[in-house]
């Protein structure tokens, strides 16, 4: 029955991410790329999105929109809040690869001829993607704890069910929880063992990033 | 859709909660967190791997499933604690995990001729690691301690879930009241902020005053 | 009786044999020169007697007690020895002065007011009165290789190692630090020094000894080893030295 309840936490674990990479993306292209204008309004997006704790978002997500008389189901706004929170730490990590790229690396795609553009997607942005695969895992371990944090706006996932569990089994609660801890110790490892095992793939001689230790930036 | 004035002091207890519990967990986690590091670089295979391990459940697990643990599981093992104590327990075990890292990393880069000048001269280990090694790593720390202090920060809002009023817990209690959802937790958004704001200017300034020159991540040969 | 006595010292890496049996005297008040091709086992040589790394085979004495015996206090030994680094490893975090002093206070027990006067003693006999209050970071390397040395001489140890001092400064700065050296050999303070620059073994050495793979080929005076050398290696060795690194004072 946990396992139902985990199987939620992975759906709303790649729907988020999904949408934390997407719009990350652009915000760190609009960081690096964008001009003053909307260079700021990125970095304050990705500011205030960082800065607030991710239950604040989820209950903003969740219970605001029904003051207004739309309810939302919360698996999207769980979705949403914590997929543009995570947006916000992503960008940081893609702004971080986009200016560890050598700035001779854009020099030479434009004197061939390649507009900004071109040069931003065919030279600058496949380097910047690889070297972030590190800091990314960082970002997906962090994350795939969070996706417990639904349990505080009613989504029908793991802690959910544990709740089931315990009201009815009492004795049981302890050993509920620690099953619910086993589960994510071995998400966690095998989500940073696969990530690793891709960013030996993709490695290419000579390219790399300093691995960031902090937990988030 | 209005604001409340009347919100404020209600809010500005659940600020002054949310503080508390942030220092005394983070103060809690730092001392653990340094007995850790320590095991993890000092400690032969007995002490060493013990810690690794520590520090491997509580980074792997979701810090709300550890806070539930504490304040709903071990009640079925006959330990019952008060959600306060509940909160700063879990907060505070989770966050010395991490502390322990960055210090561990932080130990490990301060370079080693440091060490070897201090047993040279007759130092013993312990006082090595106290006067030498860990005066330094301290500093080297301070970024990655900043940006965990944050972090506990934010993540103190789930002890609302325990029933404590911090400044989460009084948003809450708020909205439920009164169903004016949006702007309460626009409010306690705002609250929030402003509190990362001022904190990590301060944190700022502490790293100014504490620096020495020469000595960061950035050390020379 | 010799201050320090080395007996057939032997010291492994992995499968590599660095020191093979190296035995020597040095008695109180001698200046000795260990010279070689690098890779040699001379600092290894040095790291040995005081036990930064722990000898294979062998034993060291220090003044009638044996270092290498593994229930000796190492760290009363280690007091009462000072080394100096190739590295220097002043201590990042300390202005000089705290660096001079912190061993004197904390190891010997010593109280703050002594010890900063102590402190300020040794810094003046190098010669950096002035820079007291610089961190290691501020501090040119001739400068912060004094400050090591005012270091090791707080500790009023009975002789000093020195691993290579000179060999990570820039040549203009060599000259400072040599200085101090040979004041320290004059004035009568037992040395034991892994060096390239001849000119100081031959200003102020007793002996020499010139070692190469992990064994001591031939030690003697300085006269002796330059004008009338034993073994064929010795007389190329010191050629090519005094080649490259000519002469300073």
């Amino acid at each position: 029955m946990l396992l139902a309840g985990v199987r939620i936490n992975i759906e709303l674990l790649f729907a988020l991410l999904v949408l934390g990479l997407l719009v990350g993306t652009l915000v760190a292209l609009l960081q690096v790329y964008g001009g003053r204008f909307f260079g700021t309004l990125a970095s304050g997006y990705a500011w205030i999105f960082r800065s607030i704790p991710a239950i604040v978002l989820l209950f903003l997500f969740y219970f605001g929109p029904s003051e207004f008389g739309v309810n939302i189901p919360p698996f999207f706004a769980a979705a949403l809040a914590l997929g543009l929170r995570s947006s916000a730490y992503q960008s940081q990590i893609f702004r971080g690869a986009l200016q560890a790229i050598p700035h001779g690396q854009m020099m030479a795609a434009r004197s061939m001829g390649m507009s900004r553009t071109r040069a931003i997607f065919l030279i600058v942005i496949p380097q910047a993607f690889r070297i972030s695969i590190a800091g990314w895992s960082n970002e997906f371990s962090s994350v795939v704890k969070d996706t417990t944090l639904a349990y505080v706006v009613g989504l029908n996932e793991v802690l959910r069910k544990v709740r089931i569990i315990t009201d009815r089994h009492y004795d049981l609660a302890m050993l509920a929880y620690l099953t619910v801890a086993l589960i994510f110790l071995v998400l966690t490892y095998a989500g940073n063992w696969s990530l690793g095992r891709l960013e030996k793939r993709l490695q290419i001689p000579g390219l790399q990033m300093m691995r960031g230790g902090t937990r988030e930036v | 859709m209005a604001f409340d004035w009347a919100w404020l002091p209600l809010l500005a207890h659940g600020l002054i909660l949310t503080i508390e519990i942030t220092v005394t967990c983070i103060a809690f986690g730092f001392v653990l967190g340094v007995i850790l590091a320590l095991m993890r670089v000092y400690g032969g295979k007995w002490l060493s791997i013990p810690a690794s391990i520590y520090i491997q459940i509580f980074r792997g697990t979701p810090l709300l499933v550890q806070l539930l643990m504490v304040y709903y599981g071990l009640p079925s093992w006959g330990i019952s604690l008060s959600a306060f104590v509940s909160g700063v327990l879990a907060l505070g075990l989770n966050t010395a995990a991490y502390q322990a890292e960055y210090l561990r990393g932080a130990i490990q880069a301060v370079k080693s001729g440091q060490l070897l000048a201090a047993r040279s001269m007759g130092m013993t280990m312990p006082q090595a690691a106290r006067y030498v090694v860990l005066p330094q790593a301290f500093r080297i720390v301070i970024p990655s301690w900043s940006n965990e202090l944050i972090l506990m920060l934010k993540y103190s809002s789930i002890v609302f879930s325990v029933t404590l009023l911090d400044l989460m817990g009084v948003g809450k209690r708020i909205a439920s009241h009164n169903f004016r959802y949006f702007e309460v937790y626009v409010v306690v958004a705002l609250f929030y902020l402003a509190l990362v704001f001022i904190i990590t200017q301060l944190l700022r300034l502490l790293e100014k005053k504490v620096h020495i020159p020469g000595l960061g991540e950035h050390a020379e040969s | 009786m010799s201050l320090l006595k080395i007996v057939d010292l032997h010291k492994k890496y992995g499968n590599l044999e660095v020191l093979k049996g190296v035995s020597f005297t040095l008695e109180q008040g001698e200046t000795k020169v260990v010279i070689g091709p690098s890779g040699t086992g001379k600092s290894t040589l040095l790291r040995c007697i005081n036990r930064l790394s722990p000898p294979g085979a062998g034993e060291v004495w220090l003044d009638g007690v044996e270092v290498t015996d593994s229930k000796a206090n190492i760290n009363e030994l280690r007091a009462e020895m000072g080394f100096v680094f190739q590295s220097f490893n002043l201590f990042s975090h300390l202005t000089a002065l705290r660096n001079v002093r912190i061993g004197p206070i904390k190891v010997k027990g010593m109280n703050k007011d002594a010890a900063t006067k102590l402190a300020m003693e040794e810094l003046e006999r190098v010669g950096l009165t002035d820079k007291v209050n610089a961190y290691p970071a501020q501090l040119s390397g001739g400068q912060q290789q004094r400050v090591s040395i005012a270091r090791a001489l707080a500790m009023s140890p009975k002789l000093i190692l020195f691993d290579e001092p000179t060999s990570a400064l820039d040549p203009e700065l060599i000259g400072e630090v040599l200085t101090v050296m040979i004041n320290l050999a004059k004035e009568g303070m037992t040395m034991l020094v892994v060096t390239h620059e001849m000119g100081f073994a031959r200003a102020v050495a007793d002996e020499i000894i010139f070692m190469e793979n992990g064994v001591i080929v031939e030690q003697g005076t300085p006269s002796q080893m330059f004008s009338n050398p034993q073994h064929k290696r010795t007389g190329e060795f010191l050629h090519k030295i005094n080649e490259l690194y000519g002469e300073s004072d």
